[in-house]
């Protein structure tokens, strides 16, 4: 019932995205968004394109999963295309009425929706590769540097995959109380807002009581275990860099350069 | 009252990574009065199938028909069915919510759109019925102990008065005096009421006891419906899927293989303790 909803939709499988350093696939996304708006010329797409179809095929997640990624923002695709199509002023091609749509119309409204796109679409390869305990782990050790100006890095990545983990946890259990109060006769179909509302009682109450005890029994086993903060723990897999990671970059940084070039090369024209 | 599961499938996650088959092409009936006992490792889809019992869950394949009726058919009415399936799920005392024992109980009959005194009445009969004391009956039911949270549990479902009543593992998480006392307090309603009962368990002396038909689930498979004697005489299959027999049938095996010429067909305690002394000739 609830389990469509999925944060962090991790896709299981091996590959060699997967077993990239978490850095590498933070870093590099957050190097693949820019490099989207660093593009000036329509030709600067094609790098884009063959990298990102490059990475996705290497990830061996199905590409009909990537795309399902992209169905939440399609509304916002299609409005922000119009705008574009409709509203950019230039060389005109058609006009219903008052309604002129420009070559440089349809040229935006591509490269808009392209980029959209890309990046949702850069954004689900790393979701899907990496697990959000690791995620939060390249977030800790890349955000450690803070730590001099006495940021809780640790605590708050800590408490990042705490949350995360108890994401699925919690809509699980969401799920069992509905049905156990709809075996009871709860009726969560009513369109009337009020009643809906007060139907939701009977979730949340016992949702917040579970919630609690969970919390009090997780902060128990972790005192049982001594932990005490971040100073001085070390990691069961610590991150580290091999040999494909330095790979990886290098590959990000030939990327960015073909990029950069795209631009200079048909840039005067 | 009859249920008839005709050929049902269920699938988790349909067409996604994470497909799984829970239930597979499992039938049976169930008749006025019975009392089944449910079996079947953790896992094995218990706990789904019988969601799909009062339309919880909507099968893939397959139907469900209550009284004759297609239960997923339309214009079927499952909040009303769902009082007559009363489904107690596994750790029921998680579902509690108001302030007070009494109104808690007073939620599935007030969903059924009784009148006032018809869900006091339903509420105050179901209480007593699981045995809980006036005293306690307004008190916050997180103050209880956690049997009794269990039985004021029961008790929310009793009182939409079903006319079967499934039970989701009810003894789980309870030390055996606790689990001996919800055991007894499942045959004094169905002494007291008539209901048939399907008790879900993978504890094999919890429906030794007491059912007089078990069904067992193995991988999503229904693979017996018999009675307990029958079931457990297939003495090598039981202990293949990891379930194996009742201690008691344990000990006459036993006795058996070191020459000692007791029946082993007997589950209940009583019973073996009849057939030693039956064989040491002491009766
Ligand atoms: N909400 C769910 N979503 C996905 N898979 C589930 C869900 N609930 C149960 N399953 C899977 O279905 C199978 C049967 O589970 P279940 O019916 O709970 O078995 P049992 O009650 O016999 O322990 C298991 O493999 C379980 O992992
Ligand atoms: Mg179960």
């Amino acid at each position: 019932m609830l389990r469509d909803i999925t944060l962090g939709q991790y896709y299981k499988t091996e590959s060699v995205i997967h077993s990239l350093d978490p850095r590498v696939k933070v870093i590099g996304v957050f190097v693949y968004i820019i490099s989207l708006f660093m593009i000036k010329v329509s030709q600067g797409y094609i790098p884009a394109t063959v990298f990102l179809i490059l990475i996705i095929y290497m990830s061996k997640v199905p590409p009909g999963y990537m795309v399902r990624g992209l169905k939440p923002i399609l509304i916002l695709m299609i409005i922000t295309g119009l705008f574009n199509l409709f509203l950019t002023p230039g060389e005109e091609l058609v006009h219903f009425y008052s309604l002129r749509i420009t070559k440089e119309g349809v040229r935006m409204m591509i490269e808009m929706i392209l980029r959209l796109a890309y990046l949702i679409l850069g954004t689900s390869v790393m979701t899907l590769t990496t697990t959000p305990n690791q995620l939060t782990d390249a977030i800790e050790k890349l955000f450690s540097p803070l730590k001099i100006f006495r940021f809780p890095v640790h605590e708050i990545a800590m408490m990042m995959s705490i949350a995360l983990s108890f994401i699925p946890i919690l809509v699980d259990e969401t799920d069992r109380i509905m049905k156990a109060q709809m075996a009871r006769g709860a009726d969560f179909e009513n369109r009337n807002l009020i009643k809906k509302m007060k139907a939701m009682i009977p979730v949340l109450v016992p949702l917040f009581v579970s919630a609690f005890r969970r919390a009090n029994d997780l902060s128990l086993a972790m005192e049982a275990r001594c932990y005490r903060g971040g100073d001085g723990r070390t990691r069961m897999k610590p991150l580290r860099y091999k040999k494909r990671d330095v790979m990886a970059y290098i590959v990000l940084i030939l990327y960015i350069a073909v990029i950069i070039l795209t631009g200079k090369l048909f840039g005067q024209v | 009252m009859s249920i008839i599961v005709d050929h049902l499938s269920y699938v988790y996650g349909k067409s996604t990574a994470y497909e799984v088959r829970a239930v597979d092409d499992v039938s049976f009936c169930i008749n006025e009065g019975e009392y089944i006992g449910l079996l079947g490792q953790t896992g094995s889809g218990k706990s789904t199938l019988i969601q799909n019992l009062n339309g919880l869950l909507k099968p893939e394949e397959g139907s469900v028909y209550y009284d004759g009726a297609d239960i997923f058919d339309k214009e079927y009415d499952r909040k009303k069915l769902r009082s007559n399936v009363g489904l107690v799920f596994q750790y029921p005392e998680h579902q509690l919510f108001e302030a007070d024992v009494f109104s808690d109980v007073c939620f599935g009959p007030k969903n059924m759109g009784l009148t006032r005194t018809e869900v006091e009445l339903r509420a105050y009969e179901a209480l007593k019925m699981v045995g809980i004391r006036d005293e306690d009956f307004y008190i916050s039911p997180f103050d209880l102990s956690g049997g009794e949270k269990r039985r004021v549990a029961i008790a929310g479902v009793l009182a939409m008065k079903p006319k079967v009543l499934i039970l989701d593992e009810p003894s789980a998480g309870l030390d055996p005096g606790g689990r001996e006392d919800i055991l007894r307090l499942i045959d004094s309603i169905r002494q007291e009421t008539g209901m048939s009962i399907i008790l879900v368990s993978h504890s094999m002396d919890d429906v030794a006891e007491h059912a007089e038909r078990l069904l067992v689930m193995y991988k999503s498979h229904l693979i017996f419906d018999d009675t307990p004697v029958n079931v457990f005489s297939q003495y090598e299959t039981m202990n293949e899927i990891g379930l194996g027999v009742p201690q008691v049938m344990e000990v006459l095996t036993g006795l058996r293989n070191k020459g000692i010429p007791v029946r082993t067909d007997m589950i209940t305690l009583n019973e073996a303790k009849n057939e030693i002394l039956r064989v040491f000739g002491r009766c």
